[in-house]
């Protein structure tokens, strides 16, 4: 236990100076690069290193505790970025459940019958080269002309469905993987009790499959962010934080530093999601051995 | 009423293709309750279909296999038998004494009496002090009796069992010999024995069932009885070298081929 625990203050702290280094880089880069950015062998790569391309770190994070705009009674930008980047969160958590269901199911199905697996996974892959961005507006469409019982189609499930849409597919093939990783002579033994296909699959292909699943639901997470933050910015979607990058990088020119606050929220947002199926992970492991928790 | 009845049976792989396997042709064979069968023979010999065929986790092609009167099929669906492995095959996710009542809680026992069985199990195999454990923090001989354990929860009638302590030291392996002798015992439990130790087999057994492969049949079947009270000396003793003599004598004979051939392949001579 103390092992692990040292364990995880390690990971912690080279979590921080991994992120340390990057922004050391950064403002390297700043001091030596060309200012009005460089051609190398004649293709123009090395980028700007201008305050108004890259801002000191200094200066998007001092931003945070500024107000947003410039009237009297705007709110400070970190209060702003925050209420996003929670909105978004509603959003890509809506959107990993809806995926996780349909990609959990779909694997069950294709442990299932032989025959689904073969027809479905090319879909499946097929489905995943659809550019996210094409696919937005139509989503919006579809769900604006959907009336159920009642239920009419709110515009904030549309980007909680692309988010899905991107979650569903690793979640999909680790589990499918995870499933089919229970060993033949546990099959046998459960064969030889004549258990029914669901307890075989409750009692052990499920609980064999949770080493595949985890790192396949943090894929799935870190998807739902990014299907949800490029619906917004695809769907004109208000209060969410791909709204806000989208608005911020216009004000680029006169506002640099500004934009990046909403980048690093997004970049929060996609960390707390990964951090709970993390948390997940360790509740569901912690009976394990040791060599597969790694 | 045998506890094994075992009628021309024949399984063959693959029938009709150029990959066909004659695993099993033409197989009698018919254990009474109470008795301790080994069956033993060269990789290939079928040894393990037979075993599977009992278990009604292979059809045979041909022929009948009934237990305990029913069908192998019925007989499953009554969970009549309990099955151990080469591999303890744990659930790594259950507690030792979850994965004991695992048999019972598909049967549907209320909680109580599974934690009563598994208790009573536990005593068994001599490892009470065990059950809140995790089967990763057991050693292999330990999880072995686990699975000893579990395949007899449900108090089946027979015991099947593939290689169980294959995997395990000699010393384990010697000592688990004579644990599962007392369990059986205790337990009045008819044993068919799949190994590829010549001394394991007639230490164990009754009647040691000698296969030889292509095609997988039986050869002959050797009567050993060294007696109810089998001891660490019993190991020493003169019938039970007469037994491995007859048994390896057997063993050749399925050789008779290559009779130069020294060791036989397959079947450990120790």
């Amino acid at each position: 236990m103390n092992q692990q625990l040292r364990r995880a203050a390690y990971r912690t702290g080279m979590f921080f100076v991994s992120i340390a280094l990057v922004a050391v880089l950064w403002e390297l880069y700043k001091v030596v690069g060309p200012e009005k950015g460089g051609k190398l062998f004649g293709v123009a790569i090395l980028p700007r290193s201008n305050d108004t391309a890259m801002p000191h770190i200094w200066e998007m994070l001092s931003r945070y505790a500024e107000p947003e705009m410039r009237s009297p009674n705007s709110k400070l930008i970190w209060f702003v970025v925050l209420k996003g980047a929670f909105y978004s969160f509603r959003l890509a958590l809506v959107g990993f459940v809806i995926g996780s269901i349909i990609g959990v199911a779909l694997a069950a199905l294709m442990t299932r019958f032989k025959t689904m697996e073969r027809g479905l996974l090319p879909y499946l892959v097929i489905s995943q080269t659809v550019p996210l961005i094409a696919l937005a507006p139509l989503v919006v469409s579809w769900g604006g002309k959907l009336e159920i019982f009642g239920f009419t189609w709110p515009r904030w499930l549309s980007a909680s469905v692309l988010g899905a849409f991107l979650a569903f597919f690793p979640i999909a093939v680790g589990t499918l993987r995870g499933l089919k990783s229970a060993p033949a002579a546990s099959l046998e033994l459960m064969d030889s009790y004549a258990a029914s296909w669901k307890q075989t699959l409750f009692k052990l292909r499920f609980p064999a499959a949770i080493p595949y699943m985890v790192p396949a639901f943090k894929l799935g997470a870190s998807g739902a962010v990014i299907g949800v933050v490029v619906a917004e910015i695809s769907t004109g979607l208000k209060g969410g934080i791909g709204r806000l990058i989208i608005e911020y990088a216009r004000q680029a020119t006169g506002d640099p530093a500004k934009v990046f606050t909403a980048v690093f929220g997004a970049a929060g947002l996609g960390l707390g999601m990964a951090g709970l199926v993390a948390l997940a992970d360790v509740l569901l492991m912690r009976n394990r051995p040791k060599e597969t928790t790694t | 009423m045998s506890a094994v009845h075992v009628a021309g049976v024949s399984k063959i792989f693959n029938q009709g293709t150029p990959k066909q396997v004659d695993a099993l042709v033409d197989v009698n064979l018919t254990v009474e309750p109470g008795e301790f069968v080994s069956l033993i023979g060269p990789s290939g010999c079928g040894k393990s279909t037979l075993l599977r065929l009992i278990a009604n986790l292979l059809e045979p092609t041909t022929g009948a296999v009934t237990v305990n009167g029913k069908t192998a099929a019925q007989s499953r669906l009554d969970q009549d038998y309990g099955m151990a492995f080469q591999q303890a095959g744990l659930f790594d996710w259950r507690s030792v004494a979850k994965n004991i009542e695992l048999p019972l809680e598909l049967k549907g026992w209320d909680a109580e009496k599974r934690a009563a069985r598994a208790k009573e199990m536990l005593e068994l195999v001599k490892l009470p002090e065990f059950a809140d454990l995790m089967p990763w923090q057991l050693s292999g001989g330990m999880q072995q009796r686990i699975a000893i354990a579990r395949a007899l929860a449900a108090h089946p009638p027979l015991l099947l069992m593939d290689e169980p302590f294959g995997a395990l030291d000699e010393m384990t392996r010697e000592y688990m010999q004579g644990e599962l002798l007392r369990i059986c015992a205790e337990t009045k439990t008819t044993v068919v024995f799949v190994t590829h130790s010549i001394p394991e087999a007639v230490y164990l057994s009754n009647r040691v069932v000698v296969m030889s492969p292509r095609p997988g049949r039986i050869t002959e079947v050797i009567n050993v009885n060294l007696g109810e009270s089998r001891s660490e000396d019993t190991r020493a003793a003169d019938n039970f070298f007469a037994g491995i003599t007859a048994v390896r004598e057997a063993l050749r004979g399925t050789h008779a081929d290559h009779a130069n051939a020294g060791a036989i392949r397959g079947v450990e001579d120790r």
